[in-house]
């Protein structure tokens, strides 16, 4: 048979069957439907975006043009520019008070999703569990499967703000847990953990020798007090990795510049992994990340500010129309209970959208734990937040 | 510095009630300062930010730049005084460098101002020389941009 006749007795090709299973049983995100409808509405305001409403501040993006001007095109260590490792080593010890050699214990990261990924691929077996507080990020279960892991949620509660509570952690030990992920100030309930609340979990941390993966990249947006991390803790700092970035603090989303500062074992093993898939964080970002680390204080103080009047605006406005909430210490986001309003998170989201044209994450995205409450994102202009309080408070009103 | 203050300069128009909502104050607490600051001068007037470049006929600006003579006793104040009193000027700055004075005037016409710096501005006693820059086009007032530019867009829903 000629070979032309051969192939067209072939069945047709599918991609499918040469899918890996993980990626192939793991689900799409929930925010997926909610980006179509709103995508697809004329005159929504959203309340809906995780990243800061601010452009990133002019300096920081001019530093870059002239760095692509001059001609700096090239990779980097991978680890990351020197310069940019030693500023955020230097900004770690004025913030958290804590010494981490910018040569072996910190890697510049393609921002901190990718080092949220190193981190659980570094130090996960197949079968190793992580325990994951929930409602979170939508990443960190898919990021601990795809490391070969099994993530272990553990809901957090309103009656206690969302904080995590030892006796929480301790229930969800096996003796295959490893790794406990921390992430406060916390997506999507704006929660943060004090250093008290941090002190209560150190025990079960030591007794289950568990190592910590502290995503911190909302450190900067603390409005009550100054930030506390794991790490800060007595004889914690060893057992902790500190996930941090630019995105949130200095409006960078869009240059994806993360870090991950640790023991330089584990930090070793993650740019091992680093080197083999990334080589290094994009070098015309890392020269702006220079910039924003060294001189980018002032827009940086200014930006919180206005995150925080617009938070005090936006949550007693909340708690005004009747859509009860905890008051949010960190992040931009609020997350009001629609409990008392006999519908589940995706039907009031869902209805409101189609009424109001206001779009809302509902909170049972980011775990069970968050059915019954709406994330919130206040980082969008005070006009849009007084319309969009307005025009929620016509939809309860025909509720 | 004073959160009330911040919030008015970027919105002459905003009330007691949403700056008290913003800085978590009450609503009484804000309009009584507010008051006392109108009161002391603090707060000299409300204005509108316009751009007259979008209307068919627009003003002409421009920037004097003087040179004065330092007088005993006033120094410059009585020569900025005279000259901030013409209601065609819109501010008067003492500045360092070549000049001493920076003067904004308004008119209706390139023609206007030139009669006005030649008939009432250079004869002043004190004034030993003028420089007059027209303004062209304006970039930026008070912090804000005068140009339209789109507006970067984000992604309409993000985790």
């Amino acid at each position: 048979m000629k070979q032309k006749q051969r192939l067209k007795n072939v069945p047709p090709w599918r991609a499918e069957g040469h899918l890996n299973r993980v990626v192939k049983a793991m689900p799409p995100s929930g925010i997926r439907k909610f980006f179509d409808l709103v995508s697809e509405m004329e005159g929504a305001i959203s309340l809906g975006v995780g990243e800061p409403d601010f452009v990133t501040p002019w300096h920081v993006r001019e530093a870059c043009i002239y760095s692509l001007e001059s001609g700096n095109t090239h990779y980097t260590s991978n680890k990351g520019m020197p310069e940019l490792r030693e500023a955020i080593c230097d900004s770690v010890r004025s913030d958290l008070g804590l010494d981490y050699n910018p040569s072996e214990q910190i890697l510049i990261t393609t921002g901190v999703s990718e080092a949220v990924d190193l981190a659980f691929r570094a130090t996960l077996n197949p079968g190793d569990e992580a325990i994951v507080p929930e409602p979170c990020y939508v990443a960190y279960a898919p990021d601990v499967v795809l490391a070969g892991g099994v993530a272990r949620a553990v809901p957090t509660r309103l009656e206690v703000e969302f904080r995590l509570r030892p006796e929480d952690v301790s229930a969800a030990v096996t003796n295959k847990s490893r790794v406990l992920l921390l992430s406060y100030p916390n997506n999507p309930t704006g929660a943060i953990m004090t250093r008290s609340d941090l002190e209560e979990l150190a025990d079960v941390v030591v007794e289950n020798d568990l190592l910590v993966v502290s995503d911190e990249v909302y450190a900067k947006l603390t409005y009550s007090g100054s930030h506390a991390s794991f790490a800060q803790l007595e004889g914690m700092q060893e057992r902790t990795v500190i996930l941090n970035g630019l995105s949130k603090s200095h409006a960078m989303t869009g240059w994806r510049i993360g870090y991950a500062l640790g023991d330089p074992d584990l930090v070793g093993a993650m740019t091992k992994i680093h080197q083999y898939t990334m080589l290094c964080a994009p070098t015309m970002a890392q020269v702006a990340a220079i910039e924003a680390m060294q001189k980018g204080d002032e827009e940086m103080v200014h930006m919180r500010h206005e995150y925080n009047l617009r938070r005090r605006m936006f949550v007693s406005g909340l708690n005004r129309i009747g859509l009860d909430c905890f008051e949010p210490k960190g992040a931009f986001y609020a997350f009001p209970s629609v409990r008392s309003w006999g519908l589940s998170s995706e039907e009031f989201a869902e209805r409101l959208l189609k009424e109001q044209k206001v779009a809302v994450v509902p909170g049972n995205v980011f775990g069970q734990s968050g059915e019954g409450f709406l994330r919130c994102s206040y980082a969008t202009s005070r006009e849009e937040l007084i319309e969009a309080l307005d025009r929620m408070e016509i939809f309860l009103s025909g509720l | 510095m004073n959160e009330i203050l911040e919030i008015l300069s970027e919105n002459a128009k905003a009330t007691p009630a949403e700056i008290a909502a913003l800085i978590g104050r009450p609503e009484a607490a804000v309009a009584s300062e507010i008051q006392e600051l109108e009161e002391s001068g603090v707060i000299r007037k409300y204005i509108t930010l316009i751009n007259w470049e979008k209307l068919d006929k627009s003003y002409v600006f421009a920037v004097l730049e003087l040179k004065v003579a330092l007088q005993r006793k006033t120094g410059y104040d009585a020569v900025a005084e005279r000259i901030a009193n013409f209601s065609e000027v819109e501010s008067v700055r003492l500045i360092s460098g070549d000049h001493d004075l920076s003067v904004t005037v308004r008119g209706e016409s390139m023609k206007d101002i030139a009669y006005f710096v030649a008939e009432k501005i250079a004869p002043l006693e004190g004034v030993q020389s003028t420089c007059t820059h027209f303004i062209l086009k304006s970039y930026k007032e008070h912090g804000v941009f005068l140009t339209d530019k789109p507006k970067p867009q984000r992604l309409v829903i993000t985790p």
